[in-house]
């Protein structure tokens, strides 16, 4: 039992934590592209438009759920479904950090623990393929979503989503198929803790630096350029071209069925930069070890971020901001220091959030490269995407896979 | 636990097969088919088989049935219309009774010849992770392995060739 409600604990924990990183990853975007674009971005909406995310919510829930008269109304409803679900079950598999151990403790009488747990949701022998499986089963929301709109727009946007997606699992599938290879297993836990230690003491043997070098770092690239695609995403966003296709496959869609392709879109890049960073980067081991100080990084950057947020708090740029920064200001800034009283003072607990804060950082780095490529790319045309795909990518994948298999079979 | 599990799947993986016979929109019907694979997979991993369950995901229900999907699409394949009643009467009325009478056979059949100590038991059967798959396709059964690529390979250039000569 006790397995049961750990499980549930965790998953509410993940559930959770994912759909509010979903919310604000949409703020981050527009803000990084606002500023990208020289512009401001939301600020109207809290400080910073911080509160924008929430603002979209209870707009997008609170909208009129219209059906247009049209469609075929069980696949319509169907394809979002079909899409957020594909999108959020891969999480399940991912794990975030190293073991868990919380000691045995009382709460109003009653003794919990002591806990012994793994963070992630569950740890599976076929982890990598349990993900290539499920999020090749995601292109079923956008394909239906096309077809039953019964609209030349969406079915266009349908069509070369699907067209796309199974183009670009080829690429993407060999790329995978490159670390595994040379780390010998499916499981992403084995696979990270493989990745562990230092070349040479300072160098981390993440798997873009083993190996025979450059086809290491060729595979990640690969799987990076074929991930794009796999989410749709800027330079590879054909199935939603605006000035082609109004909005593409989600043209009839609108309100929360409109926002679940939305989330849908946006938990395939976490999902993908998880995987990309479990695989190639080194999961949650540091950039270079704790003897040289990397476990002073996360408190020096908690530091800034209070000392950043306490300096415009006391330097309002505008009127209204006198009394809204003030308060936020104060309070991340204490929310800085008492999380790093917890990390300075309790090593416990400062061994169980280091590697959770480096993976996080590493999947952030990887969210900010989509949504910097998506302010620096313009658009593919459709054959040349079908043309790189098919007569590039998949031919260097296959070559690379081939020369690291010769020299797995030659160590 | 796992008996529940099976139950499940095996319901769903029976409903979706009957609805795909049944649905008359080509859509639905592969919609139906990839409900069924997807339980497939899930009874596979019951039992132990964890490559297997992941293949058919891969292969079949992410590739396979998206080409299918992405062709009916293609084609605007609407619903198909019922063919006039003919010799159909006869089959509706003695189509019942005959399935009933031929799955009664079976299971007959199958008690009969199956010893009761055979039954399955979850979680066994060990021999279906990756490694295991891979080391057995790459000794024992190398030879029909790579025999079943070369045919596949054959029959990828014969459809290419083909579809060479339609466009000339």
């Amino acid at each position: 039992m006790n397995f049961f409600i750990l499980t549930i604990i965790k998953a509410a924990l993940v559930a959770f934590i994912l759909l509010t990183a979903l919310a604000y990853l949409q703020w981050l975007e527009r803000k990084v592209l606002a500023h990208i674009q020289l512009r401001i971005g939301p600020n109207r909406v809290g400080p910073h438009g911080l509160l924008q995310p929430l603002a979209d919510v209870v707009k997008l829930i609170t909208k009129e759920d219209m059906i247009p008269s049209h469609v075929s109304k069980v696949f319509y409803l169907l394809a979002p479904f079909i899409a957020v679900m594909f999108a959020l079950i891969p999480i399940a598999v991912i794990p975030f950090g190293g073991d868990l151990n919380i000691p045995a403790f009382t709460v109003g009488g009653m003794t919990i623990g002591p806990i012994h747990s793994t963070m992630e949701l569950t740890d599976l022998n076929i982890g990598v393929l349990f993900i290539l499986g499920i999020s090749g089963l995601g292109v079923y929301g956008v394909a239906l979503a096309g077809w039953a709109s019964n609209n030349k727009y969406s079915l266009l946007g349908g069509l070369r989503s699907s067209a796309q997606m199974i183009s670009y699992e080829l690429p993407m599938a060999l790329a995978i198929a490159t670390p595994l290879l040379a780390l010998n297993s499916l499981s992403f836990r084995t696979i990270v803790n493989s990745q562990s230690g230092y070349i040479w003491g300072f160098i981390p043997r993440w798997t873009i630096f083993q190996g025979p070098f450059p086809f290491m770092f060729i595979a990640f690239i690969l799987f990076m350029i074929a991930a794009f695609a796999e989410t749709n995403r800027v330079p590879f966003d054909l199935p939603e071209a605006e000035n082609e296709l109004v909005a593409g496959f989600h043209t009839e869609y609108g309100s929360m069925k409109f926002a679940a392709f939305f989330m849908a879109e946006y938990c395939n890049m976490v999902t993908v930069s998880c995987v990309a960073t479990l695989l190639f980067l080194g999961g949650w081991h540091p950039i270079f070890p704790a003897a040289y100080g990397s476990s002073l990084i996360p408190p020096a950057i908690f530091i800034g971020a209070g000392l950043i947020s306490f300096s415009h708090a006391m330097n309002p740029a505008r009127r209204m901001d006198r009394f809204t920064l003030p308060v936020v200001g104060i309070v991340s800034f204490g929310l800085a220091a008492v999380f790093l009283a917890a990390l300075f003072l309790v090593p416990a607990v400062g061994a169980a959030l280091m590697p959770l804060f480096w993976f996080c950082a590493k999947v952030i780095a990887i969210l900010f490269l989509y949504i910097w490529v998506r302010g620096t790319l313009p658009r593919f045309r459709y054959d040349q995407l079908m043309s790189f795909a098919w007569t590039f990518l998949f031919p260097v994948a296959i070559v690379n896979l081939f020369f690291v298999a010769l020299w797995v079979a030659l160590t | 636990m796992d008996a529940l599990l099976f139950m499940i799947f095996a319901a769903v993986a029976v409903v979706c097969g009957v609805n795909l016979v049944v649905q008359t929109h080509p859509i639905s019907s592969a919609l139906s088919l990839i409900g069924a694979m997807g339980a497939l997979a899930a009874l596979y991993l019951l039992l132990g088989g964890e490559f297997i369950a992941a293949a058919q995901l891969v292969v079949y229900a992410g590739a396979i049935m998206v080409l299918f999907v992405f062709v009916i699409m293609l084609l605007n394949a609407g619903t198909e219309r019922k063919t006039p009643q003919g010799k159909g009467t006869w089959a509706k009325y003695a189509g019942v009774p005959l399935l009933v009478a031929f799955l009664g056979v079976v299971a007959y059949l199958v008690q009969s010849i199956v010893p009761a100590t055979d039954n399955v038991v979850f979680g066994e059967f060990r021999k279906g992770t990756a490694l295991d798959i891979g080391r057995a396709l790459f000794t024992t059964y190398l030879l029909p392995f790579e025999l079943t690529s070369v045919l596949i390979l054959i029959a990828i250039l014969g459809a290419i060739v083909l579809a060479r000569k339609e466009i000339d």
